[in-house]
């Protein structure tokens, strides 16, 4: 090679090499989708052993679980009508539970990207909730359109909001989002409990003694589109859930919010010097997370609770399984999707909707709990792995793979 | 090793294979009593992976390794110390909060009373082996107190107490400063003279040529040439590694400055605990002219080129970019605006985000504009068409426009930056240490690049702490010691007189 042409004064590439990072690249990648299907496979395997351990056919346990989420409906043969009605109702309950981990999943992964962790879901989601009632009850001779549209909007802006002070908070004095969503979660719980409890301004009007909320009015129910609008059927909210997956991936992927939101993510400094303002970064990132877990209690509210008491604020913990929604989901709109029908399928189908004499409920309860838990300490520990797996790596490959060999 | 002359290890025809690349092909190596043989080769050219296996590290595929005339297999780095090898990787292996005796001893402890750690005995015995080597360590001093250039001492005293015949030497210069190599070239030298047998890996071809008593070259995991010290020079030192011709001395014809591009007035910058660490820099870069600034490490540097491109606040002083000034809260998108191109000095902080793909890093300044975007909506092809464009443009190779910036090598990740910033098409452009870590054919078209965008009208301000690079690219010289500018040199000055000013010899301020 001569070296009076510029194009040829590259180093030498050892091009075999880059064909090898690459390949290894994809095999994470793909990692990336093996690893939380594992995970979850391992957590159910081993719920399954401690099932068997208390005596009951883990086969059945699970086969019990999967037919009360209604996933059975879905392989119904058409002239099969014999159990259709329940199998399809429950599968619509577990689609509204998975309407609502989807936004609180959301509310956990959108923030995450930017690099940081909302913990604060729960909070958000309630503090929807409870302005969702309040406009659902105070606008009632509005039309339908209107009157949801108006909810579900001040709902959603409300999350923002209480999503926004911490990112306000990170962005102008470094307090740590974990701490301030944790502190703004309590102050969510105890101004719900005193807002609906006895004397409370949202408290109902009709049995002083209940500490609950009024009842939203008729106007600011979100339209049922499958099942019986009494039995509590599968609402359009379904549908925001969908469109919000959607909104999460083309925000991120097609727009310049998210290309500086992932910039800031994966590196604030050189977000920085690329001309991004990261403080301002921090806070859009968390109060659109909080925006998808106000949009999760308008939703609930308007679409099936209507009505919330205390201690429903004091139980009430859907917004915390948004941060395992988001972590089996590995922070991606797909993973979101998948992982809140799973868990939603799980909620369900080990709660109302499992047949009491299949498989012992009390023992579903804590089965669900604990599946739960492995999978939120399988998704942590594979980060773990993944960390020991890449030293190991590091070590075991020539220095021509390691960027920077030769500092 | 009985024979005085013969090589006291020898690797014959060593091979390893990684899946898609021969690491090291058919190598042969010896080494004799008492010699320095440097290893010479880019990044990926297999030295590591040949050592690696010299020291039981990695099993080669093929190949023999003989140690004073006897077969070896070593399945373990112990194997390899045993047979009397010892190694000092580029990344010490010290345990810092211990001291530097108890390092030395680890996992050999002298023993007290059956099972009690001779402290006294191990300091004792680490004092005498400083001392036949002149290696000034204290051996009660915890491993974290000390400087680098210590802690490599200790690596190589750890090695010697091991009964080392033969140290390996991976890099050792690269994280030490001219004064601690220099020190280090003394320590290499008495063990020479005390009958070690050291191998001495580098891609620096002049301290290869100072320390070696004879070089071996490898490119692309094939042994290229084994040669003798005397007679070999940089130029055919640097073809056989490269494979080409390479211009080490940048060739470039006068400058013919014109407008100022930048001017800095009177610039005073402060560190994160509010220690002045610019003061009162002033100076004008003109357009067509490489001005550079040289200076040790830590004397403001980094503080003064955050400044100027808006990652750091200004105390005070004005900083005019194409006749525009700017004073007090300067941004980078600001400075980015005005025209400021930047090379930022840690490519890995500032300059990519390794996540992201080649697209997305060269759009890091234009994602926002169109055509890359409008309204807030991103076009992701459009930036993979400026990526397919620059990437022919600025050779950029390993890659294409969907790589991520992580998986390439770091000569192409610096290309990627220096692409994005040149291709700006900026008033000024500041270059910070931009070959840092680079391997000589990288570094060869770095400085190219700037001569050229020099040549194309562009003002380019240079700061380095490779003094041979300042010496070869600059057009002007400012030398800046604690902060302010202590000397201003046209090209062609001694390198004598600018190391003077570095450290501070001559310390009055230049009006």
């Amino acid at each position: 090679m001569s070296d009076t042409a510029p194009t040829s004064s590259a180093p030498p590439e050892p091009e075999p090499s880059t064909e090898f990072a690459v390949k290894l690249g994809a095999a994470q990648r793909a990692g990336g989708l093996v690893v939380p299907i594992l995970t979850a496979v391992l957590a159910f395997l081993a719920g399954g052993i401690v099932v068997a351990a208390t005596g009951h056919n883990p086969w059945i346990a699970y086969q019990g679980i999967w037919d009360g989420a209604g996933f059975n409906w879905l392989f119904h043969i058409p002239w099969d009508t014999n159990t259709i009605h329940l199998d399809a109702f429950n599968l619509s309950q577990t689609l509204l539970t998975t309407t609502t981990l989807i936004l609180t999943g959301l509310a956990v992964a959108f923030p995450f990207r930017c690099g940081l962790f909302n913990i604060g879901g729960q909070g958000q989601y309630l503090v929807g909730l409870i302005v969702a009632n309040w406009i659902g009850i105070s606008f009632a001779s509005w039309p339908t359109a209107p009157h949801v549209l108006l909810g579900v909007v001040a709902a959603a802006f409300a999350g923002a909001v209480w999503a926004g002070i911490a990112g306000f908070l990170k962005a102008t004095t470094g307090a740590h989002e974990v701490i301030t969503t944790i502190m703004l979660n309590w102050i969510a719980i105890w101004g719900g409990q005193y807002l609906f409890g006895q004397g409370g301004p949202l408290q109902n009007t009709y049995n002083p003694s209940a500490p609950e909320s009024g009842t939203v009015a008729p106007s600011a129910h979100i339209p049922v589109f499958w099942g019986n609008p009494v039995l509590q059927g599968l609402d359009y909210g379904f549908f925001v859930g969908i469109a919000a997956l959607l909104a999460f991936w083309l925000i991120l992927n097609r727009t310049t919010l998210g290309y500086e939101l992932r910039a800031t993510g994966f590196n604030p400094d050189a977000a920085a010097y690329g001309g991004i303002n990261v403080r301002k970064k921090y806070f859009q990132a968390m109060a659109i997370g909080g925006l998808f877990a106000g949009l999760a209690g308008a939703i609930d509210m308007l679409g099936y609770l209507f009505q919330f008491g205390v201690l429903d604020v004091q139980a009430s913990q859907i917004g915390f399984l948004g941060i395992a929604v988001a972590l089996l989901g590995r922070n991606t709109a797909v993973g979101v999707g998948v992982s809140a029908f799973l868990f939603g399928g799980l909620l369900y189908g080990t709660t109302r909707g499992l047949n009491p004499n299949v498989f012992d409920p009390g023992l579903a309860g804590n089965l669900t709990s604990m599946i739960q838990g492995l999978i939120v300490l399988f998704v942590g520990a594979d980060i773990l792995i993944l960390y020991v797996w890449n030293a190991r790596r590091k070590a075991r490959l020539p220095r021509i793979l390691q960027p920077e060999a030769g500092k | 090793m009985a024979d005085e002359n013969g090589p006291v290890l020898e690797l014959r025809g060593i091979t390893k294979r990684y899946p898609g690349i021969v690491a090291d092909d058919h190598v042969d190596f010896d080494l004799r009593r008492g010699e320095v043989h440097a290893l010479l080769g880019e990044n990926g050219a297999g030295k590591s992976t040949l050592m690696n296996i010299l020291y039981g590290l990695t099993r080669p595929d093929e190949g023999e390794i003989v140690v004073g005339g006897t077969q070896m297999t070593f399945s373990s780095a112990k194997d390899a110390i045993e047979a009397g090898i010892g190694m000092v990787h580029q990344h010490f292996m010290l345990i810092p909060v211990m001291t530097v005796a108890e390092n030395i001893v680890l996992g050999v402890e002298p023993v007290r009373d059956g099972v009690l750690l001779d402290e006294g005995g191990a300091e004792e015995r680490v004092r005498e082996l400083s001392k036949q080597f002149g290696l000034a360590a204290d051996p009660t001093a915890l491993v974290s107190s000390i400087t680098v250039g210590q802690q490599q001492r200790v690596e190589i005293l750890k090695a010697l107490y091991r009964g080392a015949q033969i140290l390996i030497l991976d890099e050792p210069t690269a994280v030490l400063t001219p004064q601690e190599a220099g020190e280090l070239f003394g320590i290499v030298r008495s063990l020479k003279a005390d009958g070690k047998s050291i191998i001495f890996i580098s891609h620096k071809l002049n301290e290869v040529l100072e320390i070696a008593d004879r070089i071996t070259v490898l490119r692309r995991g094939k042994k290229i040439d084994t040669v003798s010290q005397q007679g070999a020079t940089e130029e055919g030192l640097a073809r056989m590694m490269v494979g080409r011709d390479v211009l080490l001395r940048v060739e470039k014809v006068p400058a013919s400055p014109g407008e100022v591009a930048l001017e800095v007035r009177d610039l005073h910058v402060v560190d994160e605990r509010e220690l002045e660490r610019v003061r009162g820099v002033s100076f004008t870069v003109r357009s067509g002219e490489i001005v550079a600034i040289a200076g040790v490490d830590g004397n403001g540097q980094t503080e003064l080129v955050e400044a100027i491109t808006g990652l750091r606040r200004i105390e005070s002083g004005t900083v005019t970019v194409g006749g525009r000034e700017y004073a007090g809260h300067l941004t980078p998108r600001m400075m980015i605006d005005a025209g400021i191109g930047h090379i930022p000095e840690d490519r890995h902080r500032h300059g990519l985000v390794l996540d992201f793909n080649l697209a997305e890093n060269l759009a890091l300044h234009d994602y926002d504009k169109p055509p890359d975007s409008r309204l807030g909506w991103l076009y992701p092809a459009r930036l993979v068409q400026r990526a397919v464009r620059l990437i022919r443009e600025f050779d950029i190779r390993g890659g294409g426009p969907l790589t991520f910036a992580r998986a390439l090598s770091g000569g192409n990740q610096q290309k990627v930056v220096v692409a994005r910033e040149v291709a700006r098409n900026p008033v000024v452009l500041i270059a910070a240490q931009p070959t840092r870590g680079l391997d000589v054919g990288a570094i060869e078209y770095v400085h190219r690049r700037l001569v050229a965008e020099r040549d194309d009208g562009h003002a380019i301000l240079l700061v380095s702490l490779e003094l041979d690079e300042v010496l070869s690219l600059a057009d002007r010289i400012l030398v800046i010691y604690e902060g302010s500018i202590v000397g201003e040199h046209a090209a062609g000055v001694g390198e004598e007189e600018i190391g003077l000013e570095m450290l501070g010899g001559r310390k009055q301020a230049v009006a």
